[in-house]
Order: structure tokens, then sequence, then C-alpha cells
């Protein structure tokens, strides 16, 4: 079953502009490989080689995923995952 | 060119002064594709630093959800350098994620919490490119 996953504006340019798009997975790492595979380079805007960005927030359905088990949290069926860039600078 | 309102003005220049010498931040949403901030929303900088602001993750997963059931956008994003000019450091250019807001920067370094004449400057921060904007203020240029 697929999982809404809702785009913010600085990442709608890699999903011909929708705001919302749905992705398959069991994990949110396998959600964010779901979605590379389908709009090519989204990936490496939500991961580095630590994992998930600093300054990349992403949510399932109310958690904010630092808080759960990051890249490995278990996405359900009907799950909402929402993704919004840090608001933050110096 | 920003467009904004004096009372968001004098509201933006409260809340920095309030927060001074840490970093005070938030958002003015307006009713999407106006470009026209009407609803100011002071955040909480989570780092509480004179030197960083950051919004904290579940009040911008919050402010998000209730900018979109209203229709909003964050027209304007705002916030203080308390000791450096108004203008978008290197952390500031690197971290923007939202490229349809004007970027507003206010700097206390001059008055503190004191009254005084304050700089407040706007900018579009795109790519990595900042460029600085006019900023009218209910029809007075400033």
């Amino acid at each position: 079953m697929p999982v809404e996953v809702r785009v913010p504006t600085i990442l709608r340019p890699l999903t011909g502009g929708a705001k919302v798009v749905t992705a398959r997975g069991e994990t949110l790492a396998a959600v964010v490989a779901d979605l590379d595979g389908t709009y090519p380079g989204i990936g490496e805007r939500l991961l580095d080689d630590s994992g998930l960005r600093r300054f990349v927030n992403i949510y399932i359905n109310d958690e904010d995923v630092r808080f759960l088990a990051g890249l490995q949290t278990k996405v359900a069926d009907q799950d909402s995952i929402t993704i919004l860039p840090a608001v933050a600078g110096g | 060119m920003l467009r904004i309102g004096s009372d968001l003005v004098a509201a933006i220049v409260a809340h920095a002064r309030a927060d001074h010498p840490d970093e005070a931040c938030g958002v003015i949403a307006g009713p999407g594709g106006t470009d026209r901030p009407e609803r100011f929303i002071p955040m909480r900088n989570a780092a509480r630093s004179p030197t960083f602001y950051e919004f904290d993750s579940g009040d911008l997963l919050a402010l998000y959800r209730e900018l979109d059931e209203r229709d909003e956008v964050p027209v304007v994003i705002y916030h203080s350098h308390t000791a450096t000019e108004a203008h978008p450091s290197r952390t500031d250019i690197d971290l923007a994620g939202e490229p349809d807001a004007h970027y507003v920067l206010i700097s206390t370094r001059e008055t503190g919490t004191e009254d005084g004449p304050f700089e407040l400057r706007s900018f579009r921060i795109v790519d990595g490119v900042v460029s600085e904007e006019p900023v009218q203020i209910d029809g007075t240029f400033e």
C-alpha cells in the first residue's frame, strides 16, 4: 500500500510541481529510495553520507523521525509522511 | 519588492528587541499567491543563541499544517542579527529553504533591547544567490 508524502516547495521542481506524491516502502529508508527512483535526485536532497541531512526534517504522521528510529522507522499503510526543510540560519 | 504594513514591522522590531541578545525568528503568513504578509507568527528560537536560530521541529510541523489548512504561505521569514548587520550570513544562505519567501533581517546591534533606529532589510535567497529588494512600509519608501 502506498503512503502519502508531502513535498516542500523547494523540492517540487523534482516532483513536477506536485505537493503530495505517493511512495512505497516498509521503512523510511525504503520510502526515500522509492521516491528517488520515481523522482531522481530527491534522495540526495534528503540524505548525506551520515544519513538524514541535519537541516531536513521528516515526520511520520506527527512525529519527527529523529525521535523515532530515523531512517529505520517502520512505515505502515496509510501513514502520512511530511518533509520540511528546517527554518534556520545564523 | 516587499510591501509590508508598519504594524507588522513594529511587531518584528519588538520581538527582536525582546529576545536580544539571542536571535529572534518568525514568519508572517499571507494568502497563497498574493505575496501579501498579513498574519504575524513569532516562533521560538529552539537554538536560544546569539548566533543561530532554528524553529523547533514540532513547532515547524504545526506551523506548516496550519498554513496549509488556511491556504497560507510563509510570505516573510524574519530573524534578527544581534551583533552584525541585517544581511544574510553564509549559514542563512546555505540553509534558506523557501525560495518564494522574503527573508527579512533586522539588526539589534546598535540599540539592543532599547527603542531607537533600527536596520531592517529584505532579501530573496534562491539556490544560494542573495538579492536584496526594496522594502515599502505602508506606502512609504524606506
